[in-house]
């Protein structure tokens, strides 16, 4: 569960989000796209917490992970985590969370993934592994503005992929649920991961089965400081780092 | 070698005198799967209240500069959930554990006192006088002598298991309440979080309970300085010290101003190998110093 791995590299993409590249021990763990690492951004304790970064890519022939994450101001662990570079070393508990589910796919064959800002890396693993199964999927991505935008092109090359900028810079004006509404073609499920806001429209307006990741603030990722709770109708209160981050739709008080 | 770390305590006989702090553990089953708990001088188990207690809205925790906030909120399934499941569970563990008791009316405590310290797995009650993040109850029994006074008495006459007083850094003077618990309390544990509070970039508290308790690093001179404080003022009552320890140094410290033994908190996150790894350390380093025994150094700031 805690692992030292080493950084491959570790680039700017966008506006503040970064792509990490570490190398891993992978072979004793099978990984599921959704899951996250939660990551000792320094071995001083200037920063106490780790970070929770979602897995955006897994390459198992090479035992390398890939990880987006945005990076705050200049005090931020994250800000930390985007001064390191190839060849630094870096703590890191894994695999943390439930993950997507795809064990229980069936006959669907057109999947629908909706991404939010930094909702949207773990969509990019998932969709391949969708795509390796022979799944179509379109994705539909949000953003603030032009320079936020990230994963584009790896998003064509699985799929069709809208963008769509809340200030209208880049792609469709508006939100993801503007560019949904006019889709024509028809899903079997949708997959998401972004901010509260967005998952709940998603829920309300979304008739086909789903599955939503939530995000929150964490301490210790493995189910023991009690911070990221959320409150689910089946189940009560649950621990979104353990019994999550991704639930089935309608599971969730949102 | 081993004994050189083992230390006798009024309900606690401890291989050493590193064990996790209440809250930041749990119950204990998550760190099982990472090493044997049977290697931990004690385990503090998180706060148990009669009822089960949802604790508080989220945002829950965000962290300060080496340190972190958090209002949880007493989150428990209640104590007897806990008799039947946690300790149940830790039974198997060769391992003193500590209940943390918390509760919002002398009632309260008395009643998870009772339950609790009847379990032959718990071998002292941890009394929670200090919880600085729930509306009622807790920290107005850790700031006024008189009630720190009155829930310790009433605790003590019905416990079967030494009792503890955990003390709040949220005073003027803590050796008031430190001397005014003293005539019941078989020890005290010091210090909790101290009150603080963190804004978001527009200006607004980041947890919902919009206060939360400062631990990590950050707060150990606080800690040190009041630990010095409180055992000068009683040169014989058995003390758990705890406050930003995160190194083999901070654990000479602690034992240095005092502290009989120690409890690592808020570390359990940033390297949940932390109290294992200190243990290890603490061997090597009473072997590097040529002492007889760790508490070869206890209380030496004193002199």
């Amino acid at each position: 569960m805690l692992e030292l791995s080493t950084v491959l590299s570790n680039r700017e993409l966008a506006h503040n989000i970064y792509e990490l590249t570490i190398k891993v021990d992978l072979s004793k763990y099978q990984l599921k796209p959704g899951q996250f690492v939660h990551i000792r951004v320094s071995p001083s304790t200037e920063h106490v917490l780790r970070r929770p970064i979602s897995i955006a890519s897994i390459d198992t022939d090479h035992s390398t992970l890939t990880l987006v994450y945005r990076v705050g101001n200049g005090q931020s662990g994250t800000y930390k985590l985007s001064t390191l570079s190839k060849g630094n070393s870096l703590d890191i508990l894994m695999p943390l969370g439930n993950g997507y589910n795809l064990d229980h796919l069936k006959d669907e064959k057109h999947i629908l993934l909706v991404g939010g800002g930094i909702g949207v890396p773990p969509l990019y693993e998932l969709s391949k592994q969708l795509n390796d199964k022979g799944l179509k999927t379109t994705h539909v991505l949000g953003f603030n503005s032009k320079e936020d935008v990230f994963y584009e092109d790896n998003f064509k090359k699985l799929g069709d992929t809208y963008i769509a900028t809340a200030d209208g810079t880049y792609g469709e004006s508006g939100f993801v649920t503007d560019v949904i509404e006019n889709l024509k073609e028809d899903f079997d499920k949708f997959y998401a991961c972004g901010p509260i806001a967005m998952l709940k429209v998603l829920e309300n307006t979304l008739t086909i089965p789903g599955e939503l990741s939530l995000e929150e603030r964490m301490g210790c990722g493995f189910g023991v400081c009690y911070a990221c709770v959320c409150q689910t109708k089946s189940r009560g209160q649950v621990k979104i780092c353990t019994e999550g981050p991704v639930f089935e739709k309608g599971e969730v008080v949102l | 070698m081993k004994d050189k770390l083992a230390i006798s305590l009024p309900g606690l006989d401890l291989k050493n005198p590193i064990m996790p702090a209440s809250g930041c553990f749990s119950f204990g089953k998550e760190f099982s799967k990472l090493y044997n708990l049977s290697d931990l001088g004690a385990i503090m188990i998180k706060a148990a209240t009669e009822h089960e207690r949802l604790g508080n809205k989220t945002p829950r925790v965000a962290e300060t500069q080496s340190g972190m906030l958090n209002a949880i909120g007493l989150q428990n399934p209640g104590v007897d959930s806990i008799i039947l499941n946690e300790l149940e569970y830790l039974k198997d563990y060769d391992v003193p554990i500590i209940a943390n008791v918390a509760g919002t009316a002398v009632e309260d405590y008395v009643a998870v006192t009772k339950k609790i310290s009847a379990s032959p797995v718990v071998k002292a009650i941890e009394l929670n006088i200090s919880c600085p993040n729930v509306k009622s109850g807790g920290l107005q029994f850790g700031t006024d002598p008189k009630s720190a006074e009155t829930l310790t008495k009433a605790v003590k006459a019905v416990s079967e298991k030494p009792v503890y007083v955990k003390l709040s850094p949220n005073v003027t003077n803590i050796v008031d309440i430190a001397n005014s618990v003293a005539d019941y309390a078989d020890g005290i544990t010091m210090i909790n979080t101290l009150i603080g509070m963190r804004l978001d970039q527009f200006g607004k508290p980041i947890l919902a309970n919009k206060t939360g308790g400062l631990s990590g690093p950050a707060i150990k001179p606080v800690a040190l300085n009041m630990l010095y404080q409180v055992r000068q003022a009683l040169p014989n009552m058995p003390i758990i010290g705890m406050g930003g320890i995160q190194s083999v140094d901070d654990v000479l410290d602690f034992l240095s101003v005092g502290a009989d033994a120690v409890a690592i908190g808020t570390m359990n996150f940033t390297n949940p190998m932390i109290c294992k790894e200190l243990i290890e350390q603490l061997e090597d380093r009473v072997a590097d110093m040529g002492l007889s025994h760790i508490h070869d150094i206890k209380g030496r700031a004193h002199l």
